[in-house]
């Protein structure tokens, strides 16, 4: 099994680090609605984590509680080594912690560039008169933080949409700028929240590719919900499976395909 | 021929033009690109440094003399770079169609032998690797961007700035090699080699020498009086002959610019932010742009929109001659004026086209409309006749003599012939050495003279003196009464209506040409749509009476414009129909490219031809169709014949090909 501290290596030969964030026995309760029920489940650095189970099993409520949106009933969030105390999901950011969303949630009205541009604000410190009159430290951190996103930008091959305001765009588009605007806020830990939901194969496909990518290229620690177990399969290292609440799986996706549990509650016949 | 290995000047090679720019403008940009959203450029000394790192690199690679090296990737300095240090080294660049598929990439590689390959990016080394088994002289790939690309086995993998890396720490290892191989370089050595797309049969590598890329490139650039200080956007496909000698040819010669867009979706962009000064383009491109316009129009407020049908109808009345230096009546001028601070101005900037001195289409028919657009607008838009075989130029049109159904007049040092069979040949000092590994295909294209069969058939218009391409030599036949017929010439003027899609021209052999006739459906619906006609299918639609009213209106104008041309004149179309369907790929009617099978046609639609001429209004008929997933089913139709007003042509003229 894995070893907690040292990580581990996986099939296709990358290295991933010890545990970056553990959640420790999460109960969140909704009045009298159980939305999840003593779950735990660790996060490696560098690897690409999946929660997947039937609608309503609590995926999202956990990925909100990860973000520091929802403030758990019971149990306890382990990050980097430290117990976290309750917390806003600014200061979540602030540790580092990026997210997308589900139902995209970009300024419509802004500019791709813009858009993605807003995901630095935790990298500008200069005063509010200094950004007003775009002067000294704010104009050098202006133009570090540009040269920062355009690497974005390229890197997400966003380029000929730069200055379009994000309202035109179509769906597919929307979500990697959303991306884009997570990886700006150079996380450590990256939450996306149903990345292909809505796709065609093609743009599947291209979101997939990105998300290994930024894995790989970046280092970054990405955990994701999804519903095409295809992809998920393909992508993540490891599996967290959910059902009403509860956590009826948890390994490889070989090990959870093969679960009996897992066979039953979600994916009904085994995959070949 | 008796013809000297180099050059008068002594600059017989690329990488000696290279060494000329440095000293003559080692400052001045040789290279733009477009990345992380800034333009950066590379002067002509560093443009040096950057190549002589790579062939130091490629030496250190153990790349030998007469070693072809593949290039494939969209176009970026790097690639541009690495041709000049494939030279360098005495080995051939071939570049390659980056978005062919695995197998068409494997046949060239394949067929040249190459020993090294550099490409772009995961993509391109993924389908290299894929076809990998059938290469077996494939050394080395070198690549430009390492994204994905860090876990694979680098034994024969490198990252181009590596193997720049290392050329610049073996350089004193390597740098007297380098300069030798450099020295032996003449006007006789392989410039390139390219591959022509092939529309028959397997693509050929045609060889072109030093010689024949920079004569041509200094005879042509001469022509257009181009300077070291043009600036041309590089975004055509880099293994098209047309971009190597723009590119690499005339920008080496001239020491100009070239500038490279961020991606291919950025093209429009990039194209306004640099605003060439010397742009080409294949006529779709225009097209696409001039629809775009039309349908931004369209849009705009009705103020807007008379400012710009006014002042475009002026344009289209006066720009041409304006342009063209004629006489122009000074209240005329004043308004052109006028129009070019509210309309015309604003408009070029808009399509990056603003500074373009001179511009060329080539390729294919321009339509008339499109061409005069542009050239009202005051762009300098002119035609160009070329082949790979040429080093792009057969014929060129001067400024100021500019029409849009000629191609213009033998470019410099390329002299025409006419055959018999109305077939174009040509002979310069741009005629390729010979096709690769291809003894027999090199024999049948090139004669011991020289001269060069084009495989289009056409003639030296007599009031013009340009040359006029008609079609295909293959295409050409003849009428029943010996006269010539082309029917792609006819196809072509149907075509460039919005409102047909396709046209297939009958009359070989016969007495009277016919046509099948598809009209466009999104142009066709979409005006029924503004005029209220329901319809629920192309079958529907295409039977309506309206339409068919247009597109007999359509039939005869292109009969008038056919009347007034001696040579073509018994080509107007007597009597067409339009098809109940779509022509279509699948129903192997048309070949993947879209070209129209007329064989496949006529066979499968005989019983409408055979109305077509035995004097029936309407034939009842049923034809099997394939649907995309291989379904096969039938339509039945009764279709309308109707008879177009011809002009009458006086008796037979007598052939005036000479």
């Amino acid at each position: 099994m894995l070893d907690a501290t040292e990580g581990y290596t996986t099939e296709d030969g990358r290295k991933i680090g010890g545990v970056v964030m553990e959640m420790k026995n999460i109960t969140l309760r909704f009045g009298g609605v159980t939305a999840i029920e003593d779950i735990s489940f660790d996060v490696h650095e560098g690897e690409i984590r999946a929660i997947i189970g039937p609608n309503g099993a609590g995926k999202s409520s956990m990925l909100n509680v990860i973000s520091g949106f929802y403030n758990p009933q019971e149990g306890e969030v382990w990050y980097k080594g430290a117990k976290r105390p309750p917390m806003k999901p600014y200061q979540v950011a602030r540790q580092g912690i990026a997210r997308t969303f589900q139902n995209i949630a970009l300024f419509e009205g802004m500019t791709v560039l813009d858009n993605v541009m807003t995901g630095r604000i935790r990298q500008m410190k200069a005063g509010l008169l200094s950004q007003a009159l775009w002067k000294g430290k704010a104009e050098r951190e202006e133009v570090e933080n540009r040269a920062f996103v355009e690497k974005i930008i390229d890197f997400l091959e966003i380029q000929h949409i730069r200055k379009t305001p994000v309202g035109r765009l179509p769906y597919g588009l929307k979500k990697r700028v959303e991306l884009a605007r997570a990886l700006a806020a150079e996380p450590s830990i990256l939450l996306l929240d149903e990345p292909m939901a809505g796709m065609n194969v093609e743009e599947k496909e291209d979101m997939s590719r990105f998300v290994l990518d930024v894995n790989d290229e970046f280092g970054t620690t990405i955990v994701l919900i999804e519903h095409d177990m295809g992809v998920v399969m393909d992508l993540s290292d490891r599996v967290v499976v959910m059902d009403y609440g509860k956590k009826i799986g948890d390994g490889t996706p070989d090990e959870v395909r093969g679960n009996q549990a897992v066979i039953d509650a979600y994916l009904g016949v085994a995959h070949d | 021929m008796a013809q000297s290995s180099s050059a008068a000047d002594g600059l017989s090679s690329i990488p000696a033009l290279l060494q000329r720019n440095v000293e003559r403008m080692g400052a001045r940009p040789a290279y733009r690109e477009k990345e992380f959203g800034i333009w950066q450029s590379w002067s002509w000394a560093e443009t040096a440094a950057e190549i002589e790192a790579l062939a130091l690199g490629l030496l250190n690679l153990g790349v030998d003399e007469g070693d072809f090296i593949a290039i494939a990737g969209r176009n970026r300095p790097y690639f541009y770079w690495a041709m000049v240090a494939t030279q360098c080294v005495g080995a051939i660049p071939v570049p390659v169609y980056q978005d062919s598929a695995a197998e068409e990439m494997a046949y060239v590689l394949d067929h040249c032998g190459a020993r090294f390959a550099i490409v772009e990016d995961q993509e391109q080394v993924d389908k290299i690797i894929e076809v990998q088994d059938q290469l077996h002289q494939l050394e080395h790939m070198i690549y430009i961007d390492p994204r994905g690309l860090r876990k694979y086995d680098h034994h024969k993998l490198h990252q181009y700035s590596h193997v720049q890396e290392q050329g610049r720490a073996a350089r004193e290892e390597f740098a007297e090699d380098l300069a030798a191989r450099r020295a032996k370089l003449d006007y006789n050595s392989t410039c390139v080699m390219l591959y022509t797309s092939g529309t028959t049969g397997k693509p050929k590598g045609v060889v072109l020498s030093n010689r024949n890329i920079i004569e041509a490139s200094k005879s042509s650039a001469e022509f257009d009086h181009l300077t070291k200080n043009e600036e041309v956007l590089a975004y055509l496909p880099m293994a098209w002959v047309g971009d190597f000698i723009f590119s690499i040819g005339q920008a080496y010669w001239c020491g100009f610019c070239v500038n490279c867009p961020e991606s291919a979706d950025t093209m429009q962009t990039d194209l306004r932010e640099i605003g060439p000064t010397y742009y080409f383009a294949p006529p779709r491109v225009f097209e696409t742009q001039l629809t775009n316009v039309m349908i931004r129009m369209e849009d705009a407020g009705r103020f807007k929109k008379w400012l710009f049908d006014h002042f475009m109808a002026h344009a289209r009345k006066v720009g041409p001659a304006i342009l063209d230096g004629k006489n122009v009546g000074l209240g005329a001028r004043l308004k052109y004026a006028l129009g070019n601070l509210l309309v015309y101005g604003p408009l070029k900037d808009t399509l990056g086209l603003a500074r373009v001195r001179v511009g060329y289409t080539a390729g294919e028919a321009i339509g008339p409309e499109i061409f005069d657009f542009y050239r009202s607008l005051g762009i300098n838009l002119k035609q160009l006749y070329g082949q790979t075989e040429a080093s792009v130029f057969i014929t060129l049109q001067p400024d100021g003599e500019v029409h849009s159904d000629t191609v213009g007049v033998a470019a410099p040092g390329v002299e025409l012939r006419i055959a018999d069979t109305g077939e174009v040949f040509y002979r310069s000092a741009g005629v390729f050495e010979e096709y690769y590994k291809n003894a027999e295909s090199t024999a049948s294209t090139k004669d011991a003279e020289g001269w060069v069969a084009t495989g289009d058939a056409g003639f030296i218009d007599e009031a013009t003196g340009h040359l006029r391409i008609i079609d295909r030599a293959k295409d050409v036949g003849q009428m029943a009464d010996g006269q010539m017929f082309a029917p792609k010439y006819v196809e072509n003027k149907l075509k460039f209506y919005p409102n047909i899609l396709e046209a297939v021209v009958f009359g070989n052999g016969r007495k009277q040409c016919a046509a099948f006739i598809n009209i466009d459906l999104s142009a066709v619906g979409n005006w029924a749509e503004r005029n209220n006609i329901g319809y629920a299918s192309y079958q529907e639609l295409a039977g309506h009476p309206k339409v068919l009213e247009t597109i007999k209106s359509h039939v005869e104008e292109v009969n008038r414009s056919l009347a007034e041309d001696p040579m073509l004149a018994h080509c107007q179309v007597h009597r067409f129909l339009v098809l109940h369907k779509e022509l279509d790929a699948d129903d192997g009617e048309m070949t993947r490219t879209r070209k129209v099978r007329r064989g496949v046609i006529s066979e499968k639609f005989e019983d409408l031809l055979g109305a077509l001429y035995d004097g029936s209004d309407e034939i009842y008929t049923t034809t099997e169709v394939t649907y995309e997933d291989g379904r096969k089913g039938s339509i039945s139709a009764t279709l309308k014949i109707i008879d177009a007003e011809v002009v009458p042509v006086d008796a037979p003229q007598q052939e005036a090909a000479e």
